[in-house]
Order: C-alpha cells, then sequence, then structure tokens
C-alpha cells in the first residue's frame, strides 16, 4: 500500500531538517545549473534515431571483434546458448524476486539451487539470493562482520591485493560510518604475502578481506591468516574468481567465515560493465546476520516439495533500523544464468574450464617470459591471471595491440603508481594458441625496439 | 495467562524477579503467547555492561515477528542465559523459569515503583486484548 506524505508530515520533515521550503534542499546546486537549458538538435523520427543509434554503435569494438587479454576482475568465458534461451523465459525474465514469492516455486527452486550450487563452490554452510556485484558483495560482508560485533569492532583491515574498485566501494558504504579501514597501503611492496597483514590484526577488528586469487592473479593459501584472525576473535572474508574454485582449494576449507565473489565469469557476458552478480556465503551460525534473502525448502501441507523465502524479514518489512543491510535488492536473472550455466557445466565441467584457463596462462605466461626486455613480476603461483613487466609504457604497447585487433591486459600503474610498466593480463579458455602466439610475437616487436 | 504474584512487570511485557539487588528479567508468558512460535533469540549485552532502564538486551524472532527486549531497571550485567540462543523455543514453554535472559546487579531500586506488580500487569493484558 502507499501511503503519500500529507502537507502536515512534509511540514514536520522541513522542520527538523531545519528548512522552510522544499527548494530550499537545492540551494547548494548553482541556480544556472539547476534547471539548465540544453542544447538539444531537432527532433527525429523513431527511424532516424534508430540509424543514428546504428550508426554510433558501430565505433564499439567488443570481444566478438577483438582478441582478448584484459581481465581485471571480468572475464570472457564461453556462455552454452542455452544460458540465454533459459533465462529468456517469460516465466523467469525479472530481476525481482516476485512480491508474492511462494506464488512463484519456479524462481524459488532457482535460487534454491543457485544458493546450493554457489555453498558447495565455496565450502560454506548458507549463501544468499545474490548481491549486485562482486564489489557491493564485499562491502555487505564488511557491513555484516560490523553488525556482528554490534559496533564493539570497528576496524576492518583491506589487502591492498583487493580489487581496486572493490575497496573504493567499501569506503563508499562505509562512509559516516564508525568503520576504519587499514591495511591497504597501495604505494607499500605488493610482492610480499598477506601474512604480513597478521601484525595489524587486534581486538579491535571486525573482518580482514583478501582475495583468492587475488587481484594480480596470485594464488594464495590463506589458513595461516584465518587461523591468526580467528585468534583474535575476528572474522575473514575471502573474495573469490568462482571459476578459479573449479580447480582450487574452496575457501572454506581455509576455515574463511564469509566468501563473496564476482559472479560474471558464471555465464554472464561482458557487456559493458552489468549486469553482474554478487556472490555471498557464509557459516550458519552467520545467518542471521547476513543481509538479503535465502530461500529454503520445505515440505507444504500435501506433502509436497515445496520453496520458500525463509529469511527476508530484517531489511524489507520489520527492524528496518536494525537490519544488517538495507540493500535487498538481489540479481535474480543473473543468478538464474549463473545457476544454469554451473548446471550445464556440472563439477566436471567447471574443472575443465579452470585447467583450459591456468593451462594457457601458463603457456602465455612463460611465452612472454622469454621475450627480451619482458619479465612476470611474481613468482607465486597464479592462476589465468599474471602480471607482466613490460619494456615500455603498458598504454604504448596497448595502442600496438589494438593495430593488431588485441586487446591488450590491464594497466596497474592507474591504480598502483609503483607498478608503471606492469600490466595485468588474463587468459581465458577462449583464447586460442593462435591468438596467444599472436600476442607474444605482437610483443615481441616492442622488445626488439 | 500466567501472571506469577512475585515478578514486577513492564508496558513492553518484560518480567523482573527481584532477590536482594539481583535481579532476573525475561519477557511475559503474554508476550511469548503474542509472538507465537519463537525461532530465534540472542542476548546482545554481555557480564560487565552498564545498562540504563529501557536499554535493549536482546532480540527474538518469532515465525511471525521481531521484537526487542529492554531491561525494566537499570543496572550492571551479571549474567546472561546461554543456551537461549541454543534453545529459543524454550521462550515459549518456560517464560519464567528456563528462559530467563539476563541478571542484573539493579542500581537504582528507586526505578522499581515505576513497574506494574502482578495485578495490575493483568489488567493492562487484559486491555491490551
Amino acid at each position: 500500500m502507499f501511503i503519500p506524505h500529507t502537507d502536515a508530515d512534509r511540514a514536520a520533515m522541513l522542520r527538523t531538517v531545519g528548512i522552510e521550503r522544499l527548494d530550499d534542499l537545492f540551494k547548494n546546486i548553482p541556480a544556472n545549473n539547476r534547471f539548465p537549458t540544453l542544447n538539444l538538435p531537432p527532433a527525429l523520427t523513431e527511424m532516424e534515431v534508430c540509424r543514428e543509434l546504428q550508426d554510433i554503435s558501430l565505433a564499439n569494438e567488443s570481444v566478438n571483434d577483438l582478441v582478448c587479454f584484459l581481465g581485471a576482475g571480468v572475464y570472457n568465458h564461453y556462455i552454452p546458448a542455452a544460458v540465454d534461451a533459459i533465462i529468456r523465459r517469460g516465466e523467469f525474465l525479472t530481476a525481482y524476486t516476485p512480491y508474492q514469492p511462494e506464488l512463484s516455486q519456479g524462481t524459488l527452486q532457482a535460487i534454491f539451487e543457485y544458493q546450493s550450487n554457489v555453498a558447495a563452490l565455496t565450502g560454506m554452510e548458507v549463501c544468499n539470493a545474490s548481491h549486485y556485484d562482486g564489489a557491493t558483495a564485499v562491502a555487505e560482508a564488511v557491513n555484516m562482520a560490523y553488525a556482528n560485533f554490534r559496533g564493539k569492532r570497528s576496524k576492518i583491515i583491506l589487502s591492498p591485493a583487493v580489487h581496486p574498485q572493490y575497496r573504493q566501494t567499501v569506503r563508499t558504504y562505509a562512509e559516516g560510518s564508525p568503520v576504519v579501514l587499514v591495511g591497504d597501503d597501495t604505494q607499500g611492496d605488493l610482492t610480499v604475502d598477506p601474512n604480513r597483514l597478521i601484525p595489524l590484526i587486534d581486538g579491535d577488528t571486525a573482518l580482514v578481506v583478501v582475495q583468492y586469487p587475488d587481484f594480480f592473479g596470485r594464488i594464495y593459501d590463506y589458513t595461516k591468516l584465518i587461523d591468526a584472525a580467528h585468534a583474535m576473535g575476528a572474522l575473514v572474508a575471502v573474495s573469490v574468481n568462482p571459476i578459479a574454485l573449479g580447480l582450487l582449494k574452496a575457501p572454506g576449507t581455509m576455515n574463511a567465515d564469509i566468501v563473496t565473489g564476482e559472479g560474471q565469469p558464471l555465464g554472464i557476458p561482458l557487456s559493458y560493465g552489468g549486469p553482474y552478480l554478487g556472490l555471498f556465503a557464509t557459516r550458519k551460525e552467520y545467518v542471521r546476520k547476513m543481509a538479503g534473502r535465502l530461500t529454503g525448502e520445505t515440505i507444504d501441507n500435501r506433502g509436497q516439495r515445496a520453496y520458500v523465502l525463509t529469511l527476508t524479514a530484517r531489511e524489507q518489512h520489520i527492524r528496518r533500523e536494525k537490519a544488517t543491510s538495507n540493500i535487498c535488492t538481489n540479481q535474480g536473472l543473473m543468478a538464474l544464468a549463473s545457476t544454469v550455466h554451473m548446471s550445464l557445466l556440472g563439477k566436471n565441467g567447471l574443472r575443465q574450464v579452470a585447467e583450459l584457463c591456468f593451462h594457457k596462462a601458463h603457456y602465455a605466461a612463460q611465452a612472454i617470459a622469454n621475450l627480451p626486455g619482458y619479465s612476470i613480476w611474481s613468482s607465486t603461483p597464479f592462476f589465468n591471471e599474471f602480471v607482466i613487466q613490460t619494456p615500455t609504457l603498458v598504454s604504448e604497447i596497448n595502442d600496438l595491440l589494438l593495430d593488431h585487433d588485441i586487446l591488450g591486459g590491464y594497466d596497474l600503474s592507474l591504480e598502483y603508481p609503483e607498478l608503471s610498466r606492469h600490466m595485468l593480463m588474463a587468459v581465458t579458455e577462449m583464447n586460442t594458441r593462435e591468438e596467444i602466439d599472436q600476442l607474444v610475437e605482437v610483443l615481441s616487436e616492442v622488445s626488439n625496439g | 495467562m500466567n501472571i506469577p504474584s512475585n515478578l514486577k512487570f513492564t508496558e513492553s511485557n518484560e518480567w523482573i524477579n527481584l532477590e536482594g539487588k539481583t535481579g532476573t528479567i525475561g519477557i511475559t508468558d503474554y508476550a511469548q503467547d503474542q509472538l507465537s512460535d519463537i525461532v530465534f533469540a540472542e542476548v546482545i549485552v554481555n557480564a560487565g555492561d552498564v545498562l540504563k532502564k529501557g536499554d535493549s538486551i536482546a532480540t527474538i524472532e518469532s515465525v511471525k515477528a521481531a521484537a526487542d527486549v529492554y531491561t525494566p531497571l537499570s543496572g550492571k550485567v551479571i549474567s546472561t542465559n546461554e543456551e537461549l540462543g541454543r534453545a529459543p523455543e524454550v521462550i515459549n514453554t518456560d517464560p519464567y523459569g528456563a528462559a530467563w535472559i539476563i541478571k542484573i546487579e539493579v542500581s537504582s531500586p528507586g526505578e522499581t515503583g515505576s513497574l506494574m506488580d502482578s495485578t495490575a500487569y493483568e489488567k493492562f493484558v487484559q486491555e491490551q486484548k
């Protein structure tokens, strides 16, 4: 039911914030910017607009036109046609959980299967119905850890090897809250291992956040760090690439308390940045602190299997001021896409994809390491992404690669000033041996001057 | 409706059992009946915490509602009921016994005058219906 504010309500609210009229709220915006005259061309017909937009879109170059070695958080994987065919069915094609959810048993069953898959993949006990993306999932982990200690612990330790945009998102969420973020000094030596975060953990620490594989593609066993955090009563969140978990030890077996991740590699196209999928799993003891929705399986009054939304009360209906998070929007359709994708791959299929990524990336790394002027930055084991040190500026190399229709790696100097001439290179099952050989050949043009 | 005569009550449906300076606190039979099946309880204060009358001490969720529990009197927390988190359903079955929530050392006995005795609480409950 929609209940609009009455004039009396509005007057009371204006009094409370100390202004007279609604317009006073916009005083900080210069008057000439409030309703600027827009300089628009004359109106066009629908046919003309379509033509113009099509012309503009021709300037786009996607991974269908280019060979892609760019990753840095999102990855170009093959998406079987069945994923799209299933998620486009009318019964499924909505981003929202229905307002009378139990009426939509199919949607709830899909969410339940999504939760089950993600819990199995991460080695955790419970998983929610998803968040926006990998970045907001980390921010929700921070919220949850802070809520778990009821505000009595305010320190959050962020590894500098967590995705820079995830750390920015955490900072945005923490704005104005008592949470103190430490540890992500990106000026320091980034080659040392994550155990150097251990001395930062104290009795005021609510959460330690690490990434697996980390932003630079490196694989670390976080068991020692997690044990150290637990010894101080703190929680640990691990942000994952779900494809890597097809091959690597699940964070649950390292005793992680929260596992988050970017679900995009599981059947979701790159789409210039979204919509993506925020994975969030935890241990059962924290289920009531977890934000978002949780679907459960039960038996109805006729003894039939049925699905219900078991935990939703905290954000939407009651006690909103006490909720861990007030963001309960999920990525229902993207979660469904990942569920279909995981189901099509199966456990062995996912392992095969992970192995292909791993071996192709190592083939590429070896070949690049052999080029004069290039070297591999870290000797730590890696999954499908690695950092190369380049003989000239990364932007110059990427311009050259683009001339050959190759989308080069991520320029790390954009986020890490110490890492100029360092490129983060991603390889997936989509990259053929010929493409990798071509990449190496173009790179060799630079090393030869 | 069970309303023991040795207890004092609040309008938010907590009871306190005063023995000397020690007060044991829980929620009433009427409160558990209104909440129906309780599925979750969490004591949110620790031994040693100093509370003001009206501070939140626990969260209780049932299949149909969630509620905060407040301390009827000011005081220092002596102990909390660790069993409650593991078996929240005892709030339904034994609200005045096994389902005690916290014990406090009462710091302002003068506040007791603001609480209801069993007769007043019974009348209060009747008015709620």
